[in-house]
């Protein structure tokens, strides 16, 4: 402390307290939550000519792991019966095609067009059935119950993304991703299609009109505003703490030595 | 008292009001001791006086919850302002805890202040009870002080888990859960336990009014009891100071109460205010409408308590599943060890540790000025190791979030932190006393040759030296505040009539002596310039300072590891040591 006790008298000092303060404020500044992109697709009209072309884009870039057929293979599962909406869902994520098989595929820019993308969930749909790509309607929050929306999320899905879809960590290696940029489509696929660890909510779990009631609440969460000031990146808690400890003891703490260092002259 | 300096005189209106009051209550004397109360002047000792302060705004804010707080379970469907939770069934409790913060004016502004200045009453204890640890200010005759600390602390925490569960959202139901799990793992009774704190299978409808009478009645009271016994004991021993010129164990040199102190204290209490209306104003805290209202089926991932319970939720996680079978009974130890066992030894060490190292010293006299942390090696090693272990722990109560961030699987963290919470705090134990003896080290070498100056000339002889600069008297006084731990005799040593001293007989006097050798591990400083000692066996090599002439050929003094400072050793003939270790 004797560097402080040296320069504490210093004339300087009361502004480097007033800098420091306001760096410590900073550290609140760090954590800012994203917004995702909220556009609705509208689902693909599947013609003959499309699968075709699906399938040639499968051959190319699919098949390697996947098998020819999209029969499946040492490397990958079969696609026969996965749906449309799973490669709509997989693929507009950015997770196919993969890069290397790892604990998760994480979510990445996706490398297709929407148009392609298409193509192959049509062909992978004329496969087998499984689960269609939704339509705008079927994802749109309009008139969507958000209470209701918020009642099923705390029971389904919180477990593993946590109530305000801050994401959270899975064991072995695995987690589930937070929930600031899928996209209505996206999060209705997710649950159509169950992918990796996340389980399947099927209309039987989970109704159609609840699913929109869901989407509403996960889209209107990250969207609204944080009343208190900044949000501390909604991890609970934990960043909380951090804040007290730097913000407010280390506040004042400088706020202490500044007052100590005062000394009266001696008489 | 020693500083007569600065009498000032208080205000005529003061002076008035002062002698209208004595001519009523004959307070004057009192009062006058009071204002010539002598505050010193070092900043740590201004951390209880963070606490106290956001002790006195949790009162107000709190206050003002509770006039618009309802504390019921009862069903509801709220169809409030917030209208994201439209039609949600939910307690009242809740409810009215979203009307707090949106409805009431200035209510969420007052929830954020209420909860930041309970984060940061317990962050200030936190700081406050270390800095009084680390420089021995809990040896007699504080020690009474720092046992009603400890109670205080564990109090705090008490009071923040049930502010916590009153709002029923999702966190602090999940909290509630939690407890109820550590209650059921109590053998035999923990179910009927349970049911008689819950009034029922939980959640029922009696905890919350039950919790709430506790925030707002039980443990405040009692907060403010013990506080009040706290200062004023503190009052009427004085303070303790940080060692330096002219400081000794009979005098306090610092600023009188009036004008200066006051001044002080009274705008740091503003300090501590404008902090935590600051914090509350631009950081958000328990945003609850985001949580929801709980519901027993629900749980999210991320549920973390406030900071000052995530050792507890450390120790949860960090705990292996085991349970016995017996005779029926399930005893829960997966939840009971890590529930009762850490914690416990934490503030029960703690609670001891004065008299244990009363009885390791053999020092029983009363102490009014601190140690350095370094010049008390063992304590300041046992200290860190604690802090080490307690952050481990509060580390692994966050495992989920730090593998989530950091990309590190959960598991694996949580073998990381078995390991550690063993391996860490020995580590840091080991580390930090090697350091306070290489400190002491250069302590003594900065008393017996000065600052180096980084001058070189050349003697007659054709010899170079390097130039040392005595060092201020200031500082000198700082150093030569070191008091000499004192060896018991070596176990089983006879005294002078050849019996063995009582003390060291027996198991515990075997016991009290290996203590005794580990706490007064020391590098005896030598006295004023009498270049008494060589450079320690082994560790000399720290000097480097070949061109430096020490006088050679004087006693060695033991230096090294394990080695025991003999009594006596010692000699501080210059006067300028302050004060004396008896009194
Ligand atoms: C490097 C190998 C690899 C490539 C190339 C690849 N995949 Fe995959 N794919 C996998 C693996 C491994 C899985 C299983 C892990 C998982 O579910 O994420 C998988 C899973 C899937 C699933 C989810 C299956 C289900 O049952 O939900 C779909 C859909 C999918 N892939 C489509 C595609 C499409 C379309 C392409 C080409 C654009 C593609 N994949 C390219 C390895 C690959
Ligand atoms: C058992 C844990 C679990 C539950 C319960 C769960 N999920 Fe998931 N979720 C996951 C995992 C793991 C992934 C990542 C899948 C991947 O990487 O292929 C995921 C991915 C998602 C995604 C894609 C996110 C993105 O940005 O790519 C959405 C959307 C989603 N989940 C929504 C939901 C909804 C809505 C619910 C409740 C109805 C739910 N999840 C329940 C584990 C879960
Ligand atoms: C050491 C003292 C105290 C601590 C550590 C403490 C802590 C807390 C905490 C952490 C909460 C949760 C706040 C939130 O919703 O985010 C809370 C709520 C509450 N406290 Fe306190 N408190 C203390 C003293 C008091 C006192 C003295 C009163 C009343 C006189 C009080 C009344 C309340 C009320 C009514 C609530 C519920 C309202 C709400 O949650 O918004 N507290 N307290």
């Amino acid at each position: 402390m004797s560097w402080i006790t040296a320069r504490r008298r210093h004339r300087a000092s009361g502004y480097a307290v007033v800098l420091l303060g306001l760096a410590a404020i900073a550290v609140m500044y760090a954590s800012v939550t994203g917004q995702g992109s909220q556009a609705a697709a509208s689902a693909p009209s599947v013609s003959g000519q499309s699968i075709a072309e699906g399938k040639f884009l499968f051959s190319q870039d699919c098949s390697s792991c996947h098998g020819l057929e999209a029969q499946g293979t040492s490397l990958a599962p079969s696609l026969i019966g996965a749906g449309a909406a799973a490669v709509d869902f997989q693929m507009s994520t950015g997770r196919m095609p993969a890069k290397e098989p790892g604990a998760e595929m994480d979510r990445r820019p996706d490398v297709f067009s929407q148009k392609q993308i298409y193509e192959i969930a049509s062909y992978i749909g004329s496969l087998g059935g499984g689960p269609a790509i939704p339509d705008a309607a079927q994802v749109s929050s309009s008139g969507a119950n958000v209470g209701l929306g918020q009642e099923l999320f705390a029971a389904n899905c919180a477990a593993c993304h946590s109530i305000d879809g801050a994401g959270g960590a899975l064991t072995y290696g695995k987690y589930a991703p937070a929930l600031s940029q899928a996209t209505p489509t996206q999060i209705y696929e997710a649950m159509q299609t169950g992918p990796e660890a996340m389980p399947v909510f099927d209309d039987g779990a989970v109704t159609p009109s609840e699913k929109r009631d869901i989407i509403a609440y996960v889209t209107g969460t990250r969207s609204e505003p944080n009343p208190g000031g900044f949000s501390l990146g909604r991890i609970g808690p934990v960043t909380e703490g951090i804040v007290a400890w730097i913000g407010g003891i280390g506040l004042l703490v400088l706020a202490a030595m500044w007052i100590t260092a005062k000394r009266r002259e001696e008489a | 008292m020693s500083s007569q300096d600065g009498q000032a005189v208080p205000p005529k209106a003061l002076t008035g009001l002062g002698g209208f009051l004595d001519d009523r209550f004959r307070g004057a004397r009192g009062v006058r001791t009071f204002f010539k109360k002598i505050f010193p002047d070092h900043w740590t000792f201004l951390l209880g006086e963070i606490a106290l302060y956001s002790f006195i705004i949790l009162l107000l804010t709190g206050t003002f919850l509770a006039l618009f707080f309802k504390p019921s379970m009862t069903d509801v469907i709220y169809h409030g302002t917030y209208t994201r939770l439209d039609g949600v069934r939910m307690s009242e409790a809740y409810a009215s805890t979203l009307n707090i913060s949106f409805d009431v004016r200035g209510g969420l502004l007052m929830r954020q202040i209420h909860h930041w200045a309970a984060d940061l009453f317990m962050a200030a204890i936190f700081a406050h009870m270390l800095r009084i640890f680390f420089t021995g200010a809990y040896r007699k005759p504080r020690d009474v002080n720092w046992l009603i600390g400890i109670v205080l602390l564990t109090l705090g925490m008490l009071e923040g888990l049930f502010g916590y569960s009153l709002p029923d959202d999702l966190l602090s139901g999940t909290g509630l859960r939690i407890l109820e799990g550590v209650i059921l793992g109590i053998p035999i009774v923990g179910t009927y336990l349970s049911f008689f704190l819950f009034g029922g299978q939980f959640p029922g409808n009696d905890i919350i009014p039950r919790l709430y009478v506790i925030h707002v009645l039980l443990i405040p009271g009692l907060i403010l009891g013990l506080i009040a016994a706290h200062l004023f004991i503190m009052f009427h021993q004085k303070h303790t100071q940080m060692p330096g010129k002219g400081r000794t164990e009979k005098n306090v040199v610092g600023a009188p109460m009036y004008p200066y102190f006051m001044a002080k204290t009274g705008a740091f209490f503003f300090f501590v205010f404008g902090v935590l209306a600051l914090l509350s104003t631009v950081a958000q805290i328990n945003p609850i409408w985001l949580y929801g209202p709980y519901n027993p089926v629900s749980i999210s991932a991320g549920s973390q308590p406030d900071f000052y319970m995530g050792f507890l939720e450390g120790t949860l996680r960090i705990s292996p599943s085991w349970t016995w079978d017996l005779a029926g009974h399930t005893v829960a130890w997966n939840v009971l060890f890590p529930a009762l066992v850490p914690l416990g030894l934490l503030l029960t060490g703690a609670a001891l540790w004065p008299f244990i190292e009363r009885w390791a010293t053999g020092d029983y006299a009363e102490h009014n000025v601190n140690d350095r942390p370094r010049n008390a090696p063992t304590r300041t090693a046992i200290g860190v190791a604690a802090v080490a272990f307690y952050s481990i722990m509060l580390l692994e109560g966050a495992n989920d979030l730090i593998a989530d961030h950091l990309d590190i699987p959960l598991y694996t963290i949580t073998w990381i932190a078995r390991f550690a919470v063993f391996l860490g705090p020995a580590l840091a134990y080991f580390l930090t006393k090697r350091i306070c003896l290489g400190l002491q080290r250069k302590d003594r070498d900065l008393l017996e040759h000065g600052l180096e100056t980084g001058i070189i000339r050349q003697m007659p002889d054709g010899e170079f030296v390097e130039i040392h600069r005595p060092v201020s008297e200031e500082k000198r006084a700082v150093l030569l505040s070191k008091k000499e731990p004192v060896a018991l005799p070596a176990p089983g040593a006879a005294d002078e009539n050849d019996i063995p001293a009582p003390a060291t007989r027996g198991l515990a006097g075997k016991l009290r002596a290996t203590a005794n050798r580990v706490i007064t591990e020391s590098v005896p400083l030598t006295g004023g310039n009498g270049h008494g000692n060589g450079h320690g066996n082994g560790h000399g090599g720290s000097h480097g300072d070949e061109a430096e002439r020490a006088a050679v050929g004087a006693p060695h003094s033991p230096v090294a590891d394990g080695d025991v400072a003999a009594p006596g050793t010692v000699a501080r003939d210059n006067g300028q040591q302050s004060g004396d270790a008896g009194s």
